[in-house]
């Protein structure tokens, strides 16, 4: 079915943009560029309608790619029914993304490096949902941190930029050490990083081995997709061009983590200790994430800290084995979180750069269509029924209530937060009276296109793709357990939400205010993200690069060890001089004293035993 | 004929016609240069392809007496473990040629003379097969080296070789005093006979010996390498030398040191060298996670690189002590790795320092807007440097990362530390020297490549991308060798040794269902 299309049409186009693009003219680049995303996407509903029902995994073996022994990890690519979720969503949101970008970036420098970038995303995204193997995942996995890092310092001269993408790119590998040692261990216990061999070995391990792997497994997620404690990244992110918030920071690349995890479901269930872990991550990132979102005056700001919050509600329908709920979940939010970012980008076009919420205000009239479509998305996050929303969260807090009724609790408190936070920003941007000095304007037919395509998404979505029925033969089976009252208890907790935005922003304006002086300290706290970065810097940071420059660098290596080289030196020269009748030259007695350091060293040896 | 020979005859051949070169015509010693370590290149481009694949030992064979007594005999040959640094080396040096073009102005004619004997020093270290001969190559392949350091390098220089002769030397005398003692127990410099007498029980080393003699190769091999705490020589060498010696010093002469612990140390003494490894791999470790450290906090960019050579060799060195076929391979492509991204690096750096003259990280800063495609290249080699799938040395790190983890998955840990590290300090300089607004300094003092610094980096990225995306084209060469040496070391096994419970072969899943049944 020649899978490899898929992942190699976007690559050619970041091979023609990235070497020809700076002589090329706008109109070919956006050819190129868009087209071979479109062009990919295309290719994918070919396959898939080829592949027909997809009972089983589709597999294609292209070359070996790593031999040694009897060890071997070929160059695979697969297609199941979970595959076939992740590359339309990847591809169809991509293409409108991609689209999008013609008209953001326009009057943007360095045009053709940012979609040779782009394309060179949707290649590792494409190649890591298609991967048949941990380590060619793997390839994809790093390679959309590459992006990630090429995009959000895409203002490369701007300090913040670069650094955000330093942030990134470091945190994420710190995840990647988990991914990296997960694998390593599964070759230990499996022999192979194939999946089918994994998986269909993964009852025959023990429960030890297999949570050990999960946990690692789950740093790695941790990394990519922004949970606790590895989130930081992420709100830093917004540095980049927007279009590449939603792509990358909110609708595909974030959600790799899901899909790993997701993917790995065998692993899991194996390991009940492992799946707890990523539930109770889960939905403590939800909640503290959700918090600070609700104190955010930059508007993408916003939507970050509500990105890290969703991603929790993910990881809590992957930790209670509903599976396909956090999938469909991801498959939702790629709909609204897109649409919010691509909104707010339409905004932040429409007043020349402006990203602060408090120099906005009474936009509807002024921007209708970015005001409307933004509105689906919002209420599709809240969770009000039946926009899109509604259905995935609704699966995801079932399956929390069922597996740990706090966490359904939790959840739905968080829920109310969401609806309140999205709508106090829809507000703050749209309602009341402009409070900025530019001449707001439309985008352009473009760019607005998108939009209604990922509106109409936003409320239909949950409707038109039943994505747990089609996931269903895929995971195991979840006893169908529904209780109307949590739904309805869980939707209204977004329609008070609203209510209560409503009330403080439109209402009574100078409420919120008031009401953030009357908690002072914790308007503060929440107001600066809990210190988190600060307290990293200080506790992790500093501590290290100092003690790098002052004990190993001038301590250890120029002090001590030079030192003695230097002392040693001097030492034979002086006594080379001394005995200069009976031995001449100083390099012998140099020897001699490497010698003598020879025979320490066997002689501690001797003593002590080495690390076994 | 012998295509080996002729791979070393042509460097040395290329060395005294270039003595002839009158010193009026510096040209004249470049295009030489140029020429004829192309065409040592392109001859040595027949050893890949005439290699054959299922043999572990010894390939185009050349055994000629050349000392009567004691007897020493020019014996040279390669197999899958040298095959590749030969090339290695071939592929460098018109590379070393071209980007000291402009650069080495003052006596051109000796300084492409010494880049040729270099050459010549080795490609024969990695060929010869003769204890002797050994010894011979590695110590005209240090006196070129000292040269090039000491005239053509920057302030510093003459301490800076000075230490790096003082340093090579005492292990190089440790090694000869090694040989010597071999030669009077056994009656022969030649290695393959060794081998076979060490095989057929001939020749026995008592613990006591087997020790020492491994730990004198060991040293100077160590100090080559080179392995914490041997290093302090290395940042001093790289930040002096001028770009070529720097890129000869780190992408070929260090590996050295990592071939011969590979080739003499573990077949010569197996079980001192098992009994050995928790030591050294402690110490491989403390080097990778040192090295990154202190790379992290330089304020010089070859003194960082040079830092970050010391963590990579690490890995070098912790995937050959963990007696694994996966680490064997891993450390042998990690040589490769290594001379490739790490020779680059050093070109690149050297690309700045032509048109800034400053080796400070804190004079550079928007360099991406003034030269965009050095900035690509320049990108690509740190992507390369810190492990990114499809370039190459993530290849290497993942099959030595992997092959600890065989060993004894806490190494493992240890040494994943090193790679979250190498982002931090590679992406922190590539940040400073390349991001950030523009001056007007850079922007005058800095065009962007021209053709002939064209013509070094792309065969250097070409073989990141190649290395990387297909290592089959290298690995199964390297792979038939690197098992007979594993082979080799599980002879002799009684002395103090502990054995890795999975050396060598990996669990199959069936073996683990059985277990768990």
């Amino acid at each position: 079915m020649q899978l490899w299309l898929i992942p190699l049409l976007p690559l050619a186009g970041f091979l023609i943009n990235g070497i020809f693009g700076r002589k090329l003219p706008k109109s070919v680049i956006n050819a190129v560029a868009v087209g071979s995303v479109v062009l990919s996407f295309l290719w994918v509903l070919k396959t898939l309608s080829g592949l027909g029902a997809l009972d089983a995994a589709y597999t294609e073996h292209y070359f070996t790619w790593i031999q040694s022994g009897s060890f071997h990890v070929g160059c695979d690519f697969s297609v199941d029914r979970l595959t076939a979720v992740m590359l339309l969503v990847v591809t169809g949101v991509g293409s409108l993304i991609h689209l999008y970008s013609i008209g953001y970036m326009a009057h943007e420098g360095g045009y053709y490096r940012f979609f040779a970038y782009m394309n060179l995303f949707m290649f590792f995204m494409l190649t890591l949902v298609l991967a048949a193997n941990y380590l060619v995942l793997f390839v994809g996995w790093e390679g959309v941190g590459l992006c990630s890092y090429l995009l959000i310092g895409f203002y490369f001269d701007k300090k913040f930029a670069t650094d955000a993408g330093n942030k990134a790119f470091i945190v994420n590998r710190i995840g990647d050490f988990g991914f990296a040692l997960a694998m390593f261990y599964i070759v230990k216990t499996f022999g192979s990083l194939d999946f089918a061999t994994v998986f269909s070995h993964a009852s025959g391990a023990s429960q030890g081995v297999l949570t050990a792997i999960g946990l690692l497994l789950l740093l790695g997620a941790c990394g990519k997709s922004a949970q606790l404690p590895l989130y930081v990244w992420l709100p830093d992110a917004m540095a980049g061009p927007t279009p590449v918030s939603a792509l990358i920071h909110a609708a595909t690349m974030v959600t790799a983590g899901v899909y790993m995890t997701a993917r790995s479901w065998q692993i899991y269930t194996h390991a009940p200790a492992a799946m707890e872990a990523i539930a109770i991550i889960g939905i403590l990132t939800a909640f503290f994430a959700a918090t600070i979102g609700l104190a955010q005056n930059d508007i993408k700001k916003v939507f970050a800290y509500s990105t890290v919050s969703q991603l929790g509600y993910m990881f809590v329908g992957v930790g209670c084995g509903a599976f396909s709920a956090g999938i469909y979940h991801l498959v939702t939010h790629a709909f609204f979180k897109a649409l919010l970012f691509l909104g707010s980008g339409s905004v932040i076009h429409a007043l020349a750069g402006e990203q602060d919420m408090r120099h906005m205000g009474g936009m509807w009239k002024k921007i209708p269509w970015t005001f409307w479509t933004m509105m689906a998305a919002a209420i599709a996050i809240s969770g009000i029924p039946p926009f899109s929303g509604f259905y995935s969260k609704d699966a995801i807090l079932v399956a929390a209530h069922q597996h740990e009724p706090w966490m359904y609790w939790l959840g739905t408190i968080t829920a109310g937060m969401t609806a309140f936070y999205v709508f106090r920003a829809m507000f703050m941007t749209f309602l009341g009276d402009y409070r900025g000095h530019e001449h707001p304007h439309e985008s352009p037919g473009i760019m607005l296109a998108p939009l209604v395509i990922l509106a109409a998404l936003s409320v239909l979505g949950g409707i038109l793709f039943k994505v747990p029925d089609f996931l269903a033969p895929l995971f195991p089976a979840m006893e169908e357990a529904r209780d109307f009252s949590l739904v309805i208890i869980s939707s209204s907790a977004g329609v008070i939400g609203i209510a209560l935005a409503y009330v403080m922003y439109v209402l009574k304006p100078g409420m919120a205010d008031s009401v953030a002086s009357s908690f002072k300290g914790l308007y503060t706290l929440i107001y600066n993200k809990y210190f988190v970065d600060e307290i990293y810097d200080a506790a992790v940071v500093q501590p290290v690069i100092n003690g790098s420059r002052t004990v190993l660098w001038k301590g250890i290596d120029v002090g001590v060890v030079d030192g003695m080289v230097n002392g040693a030196g001097s030492q034979a020269r002086a006594i080379g001089s001394v005995l200069r009748l009976l031995q001449s030259g100083n390099i012998r007695s140099y020897a001699t004293w490497t010698l003598f350091g020879a025979v320490v060293l066997i002689a501690a040896m001797g003593v002590v035993g080495g690390l076994r | 004929m012998n295509p080996l020979l002729l791979v070393l005859a042509l460097p040395l051949a290329g060395f005294l016609i270039a003595l002839l070169i009158p010193r009026s015509s510096p040209q004249g010693s470049r295009i030489w240069a140029l020429v004829l370590s192309l065409a040592t290149f392109v001859v040595s481009l027949a050893l890949p392809v005439l290699f054959q694949r299922g043999i572990a030992g010894e390939q185009f064979l050349l055994d000629v007496p050349w000392i009567r007594s004691p007897e020493i005999r020019f014996h040279i040959a390669i197999d899958g473990l040298s095959l590749w640094l030969v090339v290695l080396s071939t592929f460098l040096t018109p590379l070393c040629v071209l980007i000291s073009w402009r650069a080495v102005q003052n006596r051109a004619k000796e300084f492409y003379a010494f880049l040729l004997l270099l050459e010549f020093g080795l490609v024969g270290v990695f060929m010869a097969q003769d204890l002797f001969l050994f010894y011979v190559f590695w110590e005209v392949s240090l006196v070129p080296m000292y040269f090039l350091v000491g005239i053509w390098g920057h302030e510093r220089r003459i301490y800076a070789a000075v230490k790096f002769f003082l340093y090579t030397m005492a292990g190089s005398v440790l090694m000869l005093t090694a040989i010597i003692y071999i030669y009077n127990r056994a009656g022969t410099f030649s290695y393959p006979e060794l081998l076979d007498m060490l095989v057929g029980g001939k020749l026995m080393f008592s613990g006591k010996e087997q020790l020492l003699l491994f730990l004198a190769f060991f040293v100077a091999f160590a100090i080559k390498v080179p392995i914490f705490p041997l290093h302090t020589w290395l940042p001093d060498a790289h930040v002096e030398a001028p770009t070529a010696g720097s890129v000869m010093l780190a992408s070929v002469m260090l590996k050295m040191g990592a071939y011969g612990i590979l080739h003499f140390c573990l077949p010569l003494f197996p079980t001192a060298s098992r009994a050995c490894a928790p030591w050294i791999v402690t110490l491989a470790i403390i080097g990778i996670i040192y090295g990154a450290l202190v790379a992290m906090v330089q304020p010089n960019m070859k003194k960082l690189v040079a830092y970050s050579s010391v963590s990579h060799l690490g890995f070098v060195v912790l995937g050959i002590f963990s007696f694994t076929q996966l680490g064997f391979d891993g450390a042998v492509y990690q040589m490769l790795n290594h001379g490739i991204s790490t020779g680059a690096l050093f070109v690149l750096v050297g690309i700045l320092y032509e048109r800034r003259h400053s080796l400070e990280i804190a004079d550079y800063g928007g360099v991406a807007t003034a030269a965009p495609w050095l900035s690509t290249a320049f990108l690509i080699t740190t992507l390369a440097s810190i492990g990114l799938p499809l370039l190459n040395n993530f290849v290497g790190e993942f099959l030595v990362l992997q092959g600890a983890a065989l060993a004894n998955y806490k190494w493992a840990i240890y040494a994943a530390i090193g790679v979250i590290l190498s982002a931090c300090y590679m992406l922190w300089l590539y940040q400073r020297v390349f991001f950030g607004e523009v001056t007007e300094e850079i922007r005058s003092h800095l065009p962007d490549l021209h053709p002939r610094e064209w013509a070094v980096i792309v065969p250097l990225v070409v073989m990141m991308v190649w290395m990387g995306v297909y290592p089959q084209s290298f690995l199964p060469k390297v792979g038939q060798t690197t098992a007979h040496i594993l082979e080799q070391t599980q002879v002799n096994v009684p002395f103090r040794v502990q054995v890795p419970s999975q050396v060598g072969q990996i669990q199959t899943p069936h073996a683990e269902a059985a277990n768990a049944r």
